[in-house]
């Protein structure tokens, strides 16, 4: 309860908790599973697995970009940081990524030129500013992040911008949630969905789950409320063996989501057949790159890329984690090699991921049941 | 980076429809507002900013609740430091 005394209301924090405990069938165990990697920072840090009562169990899922990225793609991208003339930027996550041969950082310490950047925008400004420099944008991230990427080539495109490129590697969140929905043994009895993912899709792309999978999903925001609230709307429509998608996130998501961004989108990107994803595997059609009319600022297009697959270590539990199957104080490497000093996984890298979020919130030297 | 911050519309920037004069915080940094449906933005409007573009409008309530929990999670610095990152919004801005 450290984390829950400081917000506004902890009095409807209580409330909720309470809502919670009564509609939660004592029986029962359940297994929500939040998608998104800001719900699961969200979680830890505001301590909200104290307030739930103990039958419910919330199960990280596969929605942090810089963990999903497997090794193979961080060394194509650091590739093209090797180029002569080649500036690479990338968002300040990725910079202690590792891959083969090292994080970003590790290279840039050897001499690469690699930058840290805030937007995409940052990057396209640059490539202007050094007209003799190539410079490309490590681009990773769901929806939420993939329209900024679309609308900074739609400027370098009006700009005829010769210098600059995007090494795409976004992702989109509904094939991982089937292929989670889909892997054997995998019980997962609703979802919390994406809030600000879902601000640019809308609530449809969602329906499959309650229709074909009949699961409960509730969109929500991240403040610690937005987060109970949308699991007693899960916790209701199971007990009355309901599925639908609910939104509570209305005050930012729109259920059509935004079409200017989704427009956007269209324009620059098409699907791929199939991505790999760090401990999901291939994903048919579950991940963005950019289409034939924008050939000329495709870093894949332009450069040659070793596209070799890497296997994560064998003690790495990191799929495990992604897939919620383990708690990352389960994985054998937590807080001893693998800590946030020395990450060995991307989990522990990034604040939206699971390892890193439960290092920095829940760790208390000794296990921690969660 | 998936962190998205709020902050207020000072001014659309002269002759740069899609730039917005954002404050958040009291740091104050042009945001790219292309991305908004109806991409009317006023002065005093709150948006959610992400990777220096405003993905929705959101209320003032809803802004001040959001800036006051940054502050108490002690994760303001990290967002200050994300939007006074932004240097694509310095003079003769290409975005
Ligand atoms: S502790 Fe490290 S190695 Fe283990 S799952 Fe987390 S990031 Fe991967």
């Amino acid at each position: 309860m450290k984390y829950v005394d400081e917000f506004r209301d902890p009095e409807l924090i209580a409330r909720a908790a309470q809502e919670i405990a009564r509609t939660a069938e004592p029986s029962r165990h359940y297994r929500i599973m939040e998608v998104c990697g800001g719900h699961t920072h969200a979680i830890y840090r505001h301590g909200l697995r104290d307030v739930l009562p103990e039958n419910i169990e919330l199960v990280h899922g596969p929605g942090c970009p810089v963990c999903v990225l497997p090794t193979g793609r961080v060394d194509d991208g650091l590739a093209i940081a090797q180029h002569p003339g080649a500036i690479l930027t990338c968002f300040g996550d990725m910079l202690r990524v590792p891959g083969t041969k090292g994080t970003p950082l590790e290279l840039k310490a050897r001499g690469a030129d690699i930058r840290m950047v805030y937007s995409p925008l940052d990057a396209l400004r640059l490539a202007v500013d050094n007209p003799k420099r190539h410079v490309c944008f490590f681009a990773i991230g769901f929806e939420t992040t993939a329209p900024s990427t679309a609308l900074t080539l739609l400027r370098a495109q009006e700009l005829g911008l010769r210098n600059f490129s995007v090494f795409c590697n976004h992702v989109t969140i509904v094939p991982a949630m089937r292929a989670i929905l889909d892997s054997p043994g995998m019980r997962i009895d609703g979802f919390v969905g994406p809030g600000h993912v879902s601000s640019i899709t809308g609530c449809r792309p969602y329906e499959f789950v309650a229709r074909d999978y009949g699961k409960p999903v509730a969109v929500a925001g991240f403040e610690p409320l937005d987060i109970l609230e949308a699991i007693i709307m899960v916790l209701r429509q199971l007990r009355a063996g309901e599925a639908k998608v609910e939104n509570q996130y209305r005050r930012i998501v729109p259920w059509e989501g935004n079409p200017v961004a989704l427009r956007a989108m269209a324009r620059v990107f098409e699907l791929r057949p199939y991505f790999e994803w760090r401990g999901l595997g291939f994903i048919s059609q579950s991940a963005l790159k950019l289409n034939a009319s924008f050939a000329q600022w495709d870093a894949e297009v332009q450069f040659e890329l070793p596209g070799i697959r890497v296997t994560d270590p064998k003690a790495a539990q990191c799929g495990e984690v992604l897939k919620g199957v383990l708690k990352p104080h389960q994985c054998k490497l937590f807080a001893k090699e693998c800590n946030p000093e020395h990450p060995i996984g991307a989990l522990m890298v990034s604040s939206e991921g699971a390892c890193a979020a439960y290092y920095r919130y829940a760790h208390r030297g000794d296990p921690v049941s969660a | 980076m998936c962190l998205a911050i709020p902050g207020q519309v000072v001014n659309i920037v002269p002759e740069q429809p899609l730039l917005a004069k954002v404050d958040v915080g009291g740091v104050r940094r042009n945001v790219n507002v292309g991305l908004l449906e109806d991409a009317a933005v006023q002065p005093g409007d709150w948006v959610l900013i992400h990777v220096g573009f405003a993905l929705s409008k959101i209320g003032e309530e809803e802004a001040r609740d959001q800036l006051r929990m940054l502050r108490a999670m002690g994760e303001d610095e990290l967002a200050m430091e994300e939007v006074r990152g932004y240097r694509f919004s310095e003079e003769g801005d290409p975005g």
